[in-house]
């Protein structure tokens, strides 16, 4: 039960209306509960194209994609975002709100029609908060809030969703060090003790390595390689797809990646 | 509590239109006064519904497309009402219901004219591409009422110019009726989308993320807050403001989600709207101002005031 499959993409392979060539190739993954999987690839290498293939956003050419084992696009809308909660990189703020009324949000696919919010809700919402350590920001409007905890209340907002899939979309983009790893320690937590599945993206290959269980390395759409980040993350399938040389060193256990400067040796 | 107030403030209204008035009746004739039963109410009760259905359309629209100073004439509804109704002016249609009649029919052909250019880019409606798709459809049937205009005798001139600015001075029970039979459909449609509606202000991709069907909410927010507009402008003609200033003042007091601001926005448009009739066929009586000029004196100003709070912040 705890390791039940979430999403499972099968050789998908999906092109954009008008776009000249496919965004994603013959693309696998299978993502379960209580794992944290990280996709890492250049810019414009398919991983935003990615996470809305696997979530039935994005018609397929070829393939298949399965959310608790049914076909992704026969999901309705309400009823995925009950079970997958997803920061993407940009959202906008047009009206002026607080962090109460954000989290909220994430509790409207589970509220009827014309039914107020209840209890249940209310609960869902504070235990959020508790869970990203962003209890005392509730009464606080969004637009005082410094990045990092920004990120933690929209982070919030997905779990009041109580869904049993994550899905990340940069989460740490723009956060200082400190910041940066505590959301990485946030969302491992979360896997672990509380059993979530985690799609994440990023561009850090050193955090992935650290804290994902499988990573899935794109480049121009195709998959340059998936599996363990010792397994995959070796110099040589690296230095390809990011066109820059690096050397990959052991840290605990996991490949730590270096980026060279060129022309070392006219140094 | 809210509602409370705001139900007291609406009979207060609406109670202050039948006392005052040119005829200067006393106040005990008031009671059997046909003056009152038969012209009074009926036109503060028309005005009531006309300004909550814009304050409702204009609060749901600005969510649609995204975009603070929309306004529920924006989207080329008043060129096209326009163009009906000052059609059937100079061509002379007979009886009392042609000129609504033809200012709807202007107005949800206009309406279909900007849904059909927002669907261009595909099978997305585009909130960008509807509000400039609305500017231009307005400005082409600006152009074709201005030509209309310039070609018609005095007396059709000044009716025309009249409609434009608004008015409700034709009003009466049989149009508060058909009102009162028109509006509950589109406004039940855009209050069941409340929810959805405060999902969109992250954009159409959160919404999306969070469960809003976002491409069947944007069709269905847009034609029924379109189809409520167009009766608005069949019965009263253009009046400007009320769907632009209500939405922000209500946001400003209640705060932005619109299960609350739905119900607040018609509620304070129509008492806002009641409230400037009301000074529209007393301040210069005998005569009348069209409505849409005190709409525009009384909310050019807020607006602005609105502007500057909303730049400090």
């Amino acid at each position: 039960m705890d390791r039940e499959l979430i999403v499972a993409l099968r050789g998908v392979t999906c092109r954009y209306p008008d776009a000249a060539r496919d965004s994603l190739v013959s693309v696998s993954l299978e993502l379960p509960a209580g794992e944290l999987h990280a996709v890492l690839g250049p810019n414009g290498s398919g991983k935003t194209t990615l996470v809305r293939a696997a979530l039935g956003l994005v018609p397929l050419v070829a393939g298949e994609v399965e959310i608790l084992g049914r076909p992704a696009h026969t999901w309705s809308r309400r009823a995925l975002a009950r079970l997958v909660g997803v920061l993407p990189q940009r959202e906008d703020n047009l009206f002026p709100q607080r962090v109460r009324e954000t989290v909220l949000l994430g509790r409207y696919p589970h509220l009827s029609l014309f039914g107020g919010v209840g209890a249940t809700d209310r609960a869902a919402v504070d235990g959020a908060l508790a869970a990203c350590d962003a209890a005392d920001l509730a009464d606080r409007w969004l637009w005082t809030l410094s990045g990092g905890e920004y990120q933690r209340v929209r982070l919030a907002r997905a779990l009041a969703q109580e869904p049993r899939l994550l899905v990340l979309d940069e989460p740490t983009a723009s956060l200082d060090l400190r910041h940066e790893m505590e959301l990485f320690e946030l969302v491992r937590t979360l896997v672990d003790a509380q059993g979530l599945g985690v799609l994440m993206i990023t561009h850090h290959v050193n955090l992935a390595a650290r804290f994902a269980d499988r990573v899935l390395l794109l480049s121009e759409g195709r998959p340059a390689g998936a599996g363990a980040p010792g397994d995959v993350l070796t110099r040589e399938t690296v230095e390809r797809v990011f066109a820059w040389p690096v050397s990959i060193t052991p840290f605990e256990d996991r490949p730590q990646m270096t980026p060279l400067r060129l022309r070392k040796e006219a140094r | 509590m809210k509602y409370v107030v705001l139900a007291g403030a609406a009979l207060a209204t609406l109670a202050a239109a039948l006392l005052v008035g040119p005829a200067n009746l006393p106040f005990a004739d008031l009671p059997g006064s046909a003056i009152v039963w038969q012209l009074r109410l009926p036109r503060a009760v028309l005005a009531f519904l006309v300004g909550g259905a814009l304050g409702v359309a204009g609060t749901s629209l600005q969510a649609l497309v995204r975009n603070p100073l929309a306004d529920p004439f924006l989207l080329g509804l008043s060129g096209g009402a326009g163009l009906g109704a000052v059609a059937a002016i100079a061509l002379h249609l007979p009886g009392p219901w042609a000129l609504p009649l033809a200012a709807f029919v202007g107005a949800v052909g206009a309406m279909a004219l900007v849904y059909r250019l927002g669907l261009m880019g595909g099978a997305e409606l585009d909130p960008r591409i509807l509000l400039l798709g609305g500017v231009a459809v307005g400005a082409f049937a600006a152009a074709i009422t201005t030509a209309l205009v310039s070609l018609a005798q005095a007396t059709e001139l000044r009716n025309a110019f009249l409609w434009l600015w608004g008015g409700f001075s034709g009003a009466s029970w049989t149009t508060v009726l058909v009102m009162l039979a028109y509006a509950p459909l589109p406004l039940g449609v855009l209050v069941a989308s409340a929810r959805p509606l405060d999902l969109l202000a992250l954009g159409e991709e959160p919404a999306q993320y969070l469960g809003a069907d976002v491409r069947r909410l944007k069709r269905v927010v847009y034609l029924a807050a379109s189809l409520l507009t167009a009766a608005a402008v069949a019965v009263a003609g253009v009046i400007g403001f009320v769907g632009l200033v209500v939405p922000h003042l209500c946001r400003l007091v209640w705060g932005r989600l619109h299960r609350t601001l739905l119900p607040t926005a018609f509620l304070t448009g129509g008492i806002l709207l009641a409230a400037a009739d009301t000074l529209a066929r007393t301040v210069v009586a005998p005569r009348e101002l069209p409505v849409g000029i005190v709409t525009a004196l009384l909310g050019v100003p807020v607006f602005a005031f609105l502007l500057r709070r909303w730049t400090v912040s």
